[in-house]
């Protein structure tokens, strides 16, 4: 028994770089890739790499970030959740529903004080996001399709409590966290990193968040290990929903408005970003280390899009182009990885 | 006696350096059913699949009709005439009777269309001529299986096959359908095909079969024609050998068992149903005493281990852990009942990239932490149990997937006895391992039934059962059919008794 043992260990030491290469291809690749952009967009245009610029980046991708942590969680567990955008759209809906709006604003709502308004909405989100754990655990119901259904209730509702006006008004605090600053730092800067520090130190530190990685790496193990994968999966569904939930409101603060519609690009971003970022689509891999990654990639190449003199047009053809190789790169990274472990 | 129809010849095979089949003759006669005996891994299979094409590669000599013959796929066999049912019914269940008898050789109308209406019409026909009167047009997975096996054998009837394989056909078959089937292969000898009948249930063997052939160890032992004086015993003595070589590995000696009646119940099963896999089980597990279930592949006994450990929910019956009745909802239920299960494949156990200790510790999480993890006590216990199972490398930091077979199987128990369980379940835990690693499992077992812990071990291996049981009980078809407590047992009684 020894003697075969000891040729995997020679075998350990002399494929090391490679292997090491091999399995750390989907951390190593977003990294260049950011790399190269900040590079290229400093070179193209002087006023890239500013401070200014730096801080203007992170509240682009904050609201981009907040809805990635929630899906980090989903994919993380091989399950994919396509309604966070129209949640997150529902969910700042029913915030301005229960606010006080202008006279102007043709919306029969229900005005109540700033912390009920913020309590209610985060119950919607919540429910929105219950009601996704129970067609994907209770029912059976595959991620993809039960979420693709959510993403149109959370489009009804948005459509039903708005009826195509804009509203306006947020609470106070929503205002604050969204659209304010504190020494020069935009507050919404500080709430995109403290979800992403919380999200970090839960999948990092606590057993739920090794239950994730164990889910999502092997989830007929899992089960066999007596873990309760299905109070798992429920569970990131429902985080993926408040934290898309949150996402909209601040999101609506940030904008200045809440409409129908307003976030639907936020879903191709949310998910780029966690993929981009080198997360396994296949579960079990990656992280919030990952995401962030992720979101600098994608918030450095919309904004330096935008110095360099390029059709704007064009930049979604970009956009697209780079969701592909980072998709290429993620399915890549996985075949090595299996072929490593069946070589092995 | 007729011309042989199929005649082989010195046939062997190995793969890699281990010998399959070593100068194997066979024959076949027009409108003869001849049974295919042997242990796992006697080398029934590998010669089915020579005659049915699949193995190509091979030495010796084959010849249908008196023409030497080597197919080099299954299509050059059935084209020759020979064609196979598996054990694992390739049908469509979600298609109808119809298009599954044509499934792959439709007719079509004169436009290239499927000629729906013609096609039923033949469908019905063909399976009259098996005394099966269905509407062709039903899914026919609303049949049972008895019915899908039928029409699978009416497809390879119909795509023109003379000599008919048919392996394992009544695993899963009640015995009303076991008679409809041998009318029916009695209806097709008579006209004038032939069939290799493989199987385990040598009753079955028996009364279908003009003739049986007997394989050990990738050799012919005997050819002989059913007569009144075979029986189920001369076939099993021939079966297993008497060979000196073989007698140590083989339990053909007396294994007395040491069932302890007096043991306290931990475990308590009632009229446990789960169609169609079993029927109506009922026993109970004991404190300190290893329960052996052994049967046939397909008998039940995976689904029933399943079910004990949450994973599948019965019917019906009920269950009691320690004299309390449970009802386990999920896998998670029956962990915190105290029930731990190693599966019979290590790839349903064990996650291949993480490391050793996060495999070990993933089952007792919970009473590791309540919310923070404890990365230093789950390394701690991790290279407790890897000490304590002789685990290599005992580094518990290596990736699970670098390990050995046998090791992985250790880590798979390990992770259930950092916090002993009350019931430990055991689907094959010997299977595919040397001699050195099974002996382990044996010591590893007894040292876990010796502190009290009621250990159930299901398996398909004669071995396995005797060397670790010390109660049996025996599985036949979804049934328990016998128990073997405070007795004398032997390999070829617990045969006789499956």
């Amino acid at each position: 028994m020894d003697a075969p043992n000891a040729d995997i260990a020679a075998a350990g030491r002399s494929f090391r770089i490679g292997d090491f290469l091999r399995n750390q291809l989907r951390n190593i690749a977003p990294f260049i890739t950011l790399l190269f952009l900040v590079v290229f967009f400093s070179i193209a245009s002087p006023s890239f790499a500013t401070l200014d610029n730096l801080v203007n980046i992170l509240q682009q991708v904050s609201v981009t970030g907040i809805i990635a942590v929630g899906l980090t969680f989903v994919i993380l567990t091989a399950e994919i959740d396509l309604s966070v955008a129209a949640v997150a759209n529902a969910t700042a809906i029913v915030l301005t529903f229960f606010t006080l709006q202008p006279d102007y604003v043709n919306i029969a709502n229900i005005p109540m004080p700033g912390a009920v308004a913020i309590v209610f909405a985060l119950l919607a989100c919540f429910a929105l996001g219950m009601v996704t754990a129970f067609g994907v655990t209770r029912i059976g119901i595959p991620s993809f399709i039960m979420t693709l259904a959510m993403m149109q209730i959370g489009a009804g509702v948005s459509a039903v409590l708005v009826r195509g006006q804009i509203a306006y008004t947020v609470p106070s605090l929503i205002l604050t966290l969204g659209s304010k600053s504190i020494a020069g730092v935009p507050w919404i800067i500080i709430v995109a990193a403290a979800f992403l520090l919380v999200a970090h130190l839960v999948l990092t530190y606590t057993r739920f968040g090794r239950y994730v990685y164990m889910v999502g790496g092997n989830r007929e193990a899992a089960e066999y290990s007596g873990v309760n994968t299905k109070l798992v999966v429920g569970a990131v569904m429902v985080i993926s929903a408040v934290c898309s939930g949150v996402a909209g409101m601040i999101g609506v603060a940030y904008f200045g408005s809440a409409q129908q519609n307003e976030f639907d690009t936020f879903l191709l971003d949310s998910i780029a970003a966690v993929v981009v970022g080198g997360t396994s689509l296949f579960g079990g891999r990656g992280g919030i280390g990952n995401t962030i990654v992720g979101l600098f990639v994608l918030g450095v190449l919309n904004n330096g899009l935008d110095y360099v003199k390029i059709d704007s047009f064009l930049k979604i053809l970009i956009r697209g182009l780079i969701l592909l190789i980072a998709l290429v790169i993620n399915i890549y990274a996985e075949r090595l990885r299996a072929a490593r472990v069946a070589g092995g | 006696m007729a011309p042989a129809l199929l005649e082989l010849s010195g046939i062997s095979k190995s793969f890699g350096g281990v010998q399959a089949l070593r100068a194997v003759d066979f024959a076949l006669s027009a409108g003869e059913i001849h049974g295919l005996v042997g242990e796992n891994g006697a080398g029934k299979s590998t010669l089915m699949k020579i005659i049915a094409g699949v193995h190509a590669d091979y030495e010796g000599q084959m010849r249908v009709d008196g023409k030497e013959v080597h197919f080099r796929s299954s299509r050059d066999a059935l084209a020759a005439g020979i064609g196979m049912v598996h054990q694992e019914l390739s049908v469509a269940p979600e298609l109808t009777v119809a298009e599954n008898v044509f499934l792959g050789m439709q007719p079509v109308n004169r436009f290239g269309l499927v000629a729906w209406r013609a096609m039923a019409k033949q469908a019905t026909v063909q399976l009259k001529n098996l005394g099966l009167d269905i509407d062709p047009k039903a899914r026919l997975g609303d049949f049972p299986i008895g019915v899908q096996q039928l029409v699978e054998l009416s497809r390879v009837l119909f795509s023109g096959a003379r000599i008919i394989i048919l392996d394992e056909p009544t695993s899963a078959l009640s015995p009303p359908e076991i008679e409809r089937l041998f009318a029916v292969l009695i209806r097709l000898k008579q006209s004038g095909r032939s069939l290799i009948y493989i199987s385990h249930f040598l009753d079955d063997v028996l009364k279908v079969s003009d003739e049986i052939t007997i394989c050990r160890n990738g050799r012919k032992v005997a050819t002989t024609p059913v007569t009144p004086e075979i029986d189920k015993g001369w076939i099993i003595e021939r079966m297993i050998g008497t060979g000196r070589e073989e007698l140590e590995e083989s339990y053909l000696g007396e294994i007395k068992l040491t069932s302890k009646p007096t043991a306290p119940v931990v475990l308590e099963a009632k009229g446990l149903t789960l169609a169609p896999a079993y029927r109506n089980a009922s026993f109970a597990a004991r404190g300190g005493e290893v329960l052996g279930v052994y049967g046939f592949m397909g008998c039940g006994q995976l689904e029933l281990a399943r079910t004990l450990f949450g994973r599948l929910r019965p019917d019906r019956g009920s269950l009691a852990i320690g004299g309390t009745p449970v009802d386990l909802a999920n896998t998670s239920a029956a962990r915190r009942a105290g029930v731990a299960f190693v599966a019979e494949s290590r790839r349903a156990m064990l996650f291949g990239e993480e490391p050793v200790y996060k495999n070990i510790s993933i089952a007792v999480l919970r009473q590791l932490s309540r919310i923070l993890l404890k990365p230093d006590r789950e390394r701690a216990i991790a290279a407790e149990q890897a000490e304590a199972l002789d685990i290599r490398p005992p580094n518990v930091e290596s990736r699970l997937g670098a390990l050995s077979g046998g090791n992985q199987q250790k880590v798979a128990l390990a992770k259930w006895l950092t916090h002993a369980p009350r019931i430990l379940l055991l689907a094959e835990p010997t299977r595919g391992m040397d001699v050195g690693a099974k002996e382990d499992v044996v010591r590893i077992v007894r040292a876990l039934r010796d502190q009290g812990i009621a250990i159930i071990v299901f398996s398909t291996e004669p071995e396995t059962v005797l060397s670790l049981a010390d109660r049996v009980l025996v599985m036949r078809k979804g049934e328990i059919a016998h128990e073997f407590a405070d007795q004398a047992i032997s390999k070829d009684r617990l045969l006789a008794a499956a």
